[in-house]
């Protein structure tokens, strides 16, 4: 009766500021390349499995090209160039992607499958916001705390996920090329367009030849690159499999190292919390970016006595979450990003099922075409499901409960993961009791999944090591 | 009346009141307003705009709350009540006139068989600072002029002391005088700061007898924020959940433009559901919004923007 008062009409963004080329190749020496051995892969839309280009696959040769392009370029020009003009560079690039930022929300969504609410509201000001961040480190090195004259490392490899494609790039370009390395990237083999249109960026902004190099290609180019000699420093995030084979790849060499990596978050809410704000935090926490967040708060912590109210809340709460077209302004939850993702959250859902958990789903009607898992609850999980121990990165949250603070804590740290934590309650003094011995990288009061670019972020445990972001972010690009 | 519904010995006391309303949820400042900024990114466009345009106008308690309103003005702002846009029949008429209780029997008259109610401010409006025998006196004048809704102020005062007992009576005896009026408690959110009082008020006008809760008088400012009238919707939200009751909200003050009445649409929709967009539970008291709702109407409708001459001024 009242969807006919007042229903949402379709609100898309439109798709014309995106001009996709049908075929894109490696960005190495400031110009773009065919590789060596002329392979390719394509990617996808995820929401409607529709090709959106084909893109080149980086072998050795071509890794090794860029890694001695990248070391000219920081022998010649950048590593002895001014940080002061160093950061000119940075803040041109860092303007010409919010000049730019409608297109690349666009590009971002349609090669990732997330809303365009998030890509135009979250990612694309973060992004900018972390190059200018960066930008006014450049000449000010000396001031960090890190030495009298901190000396960068050289040449950065870097690997970076498919969750936030464009948003890592920046956590990993901008302090390296602040601090006067060079880089060469590869992008996620599912994601790797924005990354290429930020190589148009470079051109754009004249940053000199060789100092950004974009290699695109799955795990066969990291490898390469990630076990070139030539390189200094490497620099991951993804999954903790993939990391741990970095960490023992560079094991024995000069390579500093910094990975960031799986988490499983325990978002802990207290009795006393602010109901209405926790359950949007909780919301927030797993639903944002459909799960795929590393920091996800994944296992909620619900203190008993408000355990069902919470969860009645939380349900209708999620009914409300609109799941769809991601280009849609009106959007919430997009697509999962491939079909290994979906197959992943789909098995580790089905054993959360045979291990005796309670699952609920939201009511909403999936799209026939694309990658597509509705928003999940698993109630009745305890600390022995594999639901609560394994990152499943997708909309599906675990929900546990606890009596004391000190049941909450030990309950929250009981992982090998050690990257976020939320905590919800409207004393002051319980606040920082608990967040003092949570053991996670990040510890958020009262939000959740909130980020900027001042802030040191990173994992404890099994989540990696390393920071990225603030001031803390320089150390892993400089020689003390 | 006889209060069914609240919980025993609510009302006993001053202690056993403040025990109940501070033993609410409390309200995150950061968490609500973010949430409501949140839903302020909905995109209303085409069919969508066009329902939720008929919708505000269905919905608006067209006011004039002037020392200098003349029966002349009254009359002029019932005409323009029942046809917003003379030009254009199809303009659904607003749900009601709200106007000073020395103004009720002009607009009553001018109101007749229209189908848009009289609404009149009561209980020395906007201050609240009277004797309680003058704001009852004030509250029957209404009703025995025809008013068919009094918007009462709360005492903020008696709020911000913690004296919840004084304003729960208060409302109690107003509801009692306001007969089969319906009752709008007006709880001047500007003046009560923050949004845990915000919610305690909510909940204690409701346990007093409320029909309605209405954020301000619109003579302070800050007046129907976002923030303010998501935490009066999940109000009446969880009130219903809790007692089955279900209670109106009326936003007012500082909503001017078409935009700012779409945003409270979409925050009633997603917060309190779909149930309450409905003249009968949500109402938005305005003046010159009408003029925006009319003329964003026929841009949507013509492609045209007419422009502040083609539309009465009241």
């Amino acid at each position: 009766m009242a969807d006919d008062i007042f229903t949402y009409a379709p609100a898309p963004e439109s798709r014309s500021v995106v001009r996709l080329r049908s075929s894109y190749g490696l960005f190495i020496d400031g110009a773009f390349a065919d590789p060596a051995e002329g392979r390719s892969l394509k990617t996808v839309n995820p929401a409607d499995e529709e090709v959106l280009a084909e893109v080149a696959v980086a072998g050795e040769a071509d890794v090794d090209r860029a890694v001695a392009a990248a070391r000219r370029a920081y022998e010649t020009v950048w590593g002895p160039m001014p940080g002061a003009e160093r950061a000119k560079y940075l803040f041109r690039i860092a303007r010409i992607l919010q000049e730019r930022s409608r297109e690349l929300a666009v590009l971002e969504s349609l090669d990732n499958g997330k809303p365009i609410k998030e890509t135009r509201d979250v990612d694309l000001p973060l992004v900018a916001a972390h190059f200018f961040y960066y930008a006014g480190w450049a000449d000010k090195l000396g001031h960090a705390g890190l030495g009298a004259d901190p000396r960068p490392l050289g040449v950065a490899a870097q690997v970076i996920p498919w969750n936030f494609p464009l948003l890592m790039l920046a956590w990993k370009i901008a302090p390296a090329l602040a601090t006067g390395n060079t880089v060469v990237l590869k992008p996620a083999e599912t994601t790797p367009l924005s990354a290429l249109v930020f190589a148009e960026i470079c051109q754009e902004a004249e940053l000199p030849p060789g100092v950004v190099n974009i290699v695109t290609g799955a795990g066969e180019t990291g490898r390469a690159l990630v076990a070139h000699g030539g390189v200094d420093k490497v620099a991951f995030t993804g999954s903790t499999e993939v990391g741990k084979e970095i960490a023992r790849t560079v094991a024995g060499t000069r390579k500093r190292v910094t990975l960031e990596l799986g988490g499983k978050g325990a978002n802990i809410v207290y009795d006393d919390a602010a109901l209405d704000q926790a359950v949007e935090g909780i919301v927030t926490g797993i639903f944002f970016n459909q799960g795929h967040v590393c920091c996800a708060g994944s296992r909620l912590l619900v203190q008993e006595s408000v355990a069902e109210d919470v969860l009645e809340r939380l349900k209708r709460r999620i009914s409300t979450l609109r799941m769809g077209d991601p280009l849609d302004k009106n959007t919430d939850i997009g697509a999962i990003n491939s079909a290994a993702q979906l197959d992943k959250i789909r098995e580790l859902s089905g054993i959360g099922d045979d291990e005796g958990a309670q699952r609920w789903t939201a009511p909403c009607e999936l799209p026939s075409r694309g990658y597509w898992f509705p928003p999940t609850v698993f109630t009745g999980v305890t600390q022995a499901h594999r639901i609560a121990r394994e990152e499943i990165f997708g909309p599906v949250l675990s929900v546990l409960t606890f009596r004391t603070p000190a049941e909450a804590v030990e309950k929250a740290n009981n992982t090998p993961f050690g990257l976020s934590a939320g905590v919800w309650t409207e004393k002051g003094s319980r606040m920082l009791w608990t967040a003092n011995r949570l053991r996670a990288g990040v510890i958020w009061s009262n939000t959740f999944n909130k980020f900027d670019p001042t802030s040191p972020f990173g994992g404890y445990k099994e989540s990696g090591y390393g920071r990225e972001g603030g001031r803390h972010g320089l150390e892993g690009y400089i020689r003390g | 009346m006889p209060d069914t519904i609240s919980p025993p010995g609510l009302t006993a006391s001053n202690a056993s009141l403040r025990a109940y309303l501070h033993g609410l949820p409390g309200v995150d400042e950061v968490g609500a307003a973010q949430r409501a900024a949140g839903l302020a990114t909905r995109s209303i466009k085409t069919t969508a705009k066009a329902q939720a345009i008929d919708l505000a106008i269905r919905m608006v308690d067209l006011t004039t709350l002037e020392g200098a309103d003349t029966p002349g003005k009254v009359r002029a702002l019932a005409a323009k009540a029942v046809h917003p846009d003379p030009a254009d029949p199809s303009v659904p008429r607003v749900a009601a006139v709200c106007v000073y209780s020395d103004r009720v029997a002009i607009a009553v008259e001018a109101l007749r068989g229209s189908g848009v109610a009289v609404a009149s401010v009561a209980t020395a409006f906007p201050a609240g600072r009277a004797p309680l025998e003058a704001k009852l006196a004030d509250t029957r004048q209404a009703v025995a002029d025809g008013a068919a809704e009094i918007d009462m102020v709360i005492d903020r005062g008696a709020f911000l002391s913690g004296d919840y007992l004084k304003v729960y009576e208060e409302i109690t005896a107003v509801k009692e005088a306001c007969g089969d009026a319906h009752l709008k408690v007006i709880l001047e959110t500007g003046e009560l700061v923050t949004y845990d009082n915000v919610r305690r008020a909510s909940w204690l006008a409701m346990h007093a007898g409320a029909d309605f809760i209405k954020t301000s008088t619109g003579k302070v400012s800050p007046a129907a924020t976002l923030p303010v009238v998501l935490v009066m919707l999940e109000a009446v939200r969880d009130f219903r959940a809790a007692t089955g009751r279900r209670i109106g909200v009326k936003p007012a003050g500082g909503i001017r433009t078409t935009k700012d009445a779409v945003r409270n649409l979409v925050l009633v929709n997603e917060v309190a559901g779909a149930d309450w967009l409905d003249p009968a539970y949500f109402r938005i008291g305005a003046s010159s919004l009408l003029n925006d709702l009319l003329m964003q109407r026929t841009k949507l409708a013509t492609g045209v923007y007419g422009g502040p001459d083609y539309y009465t001024l009241d």
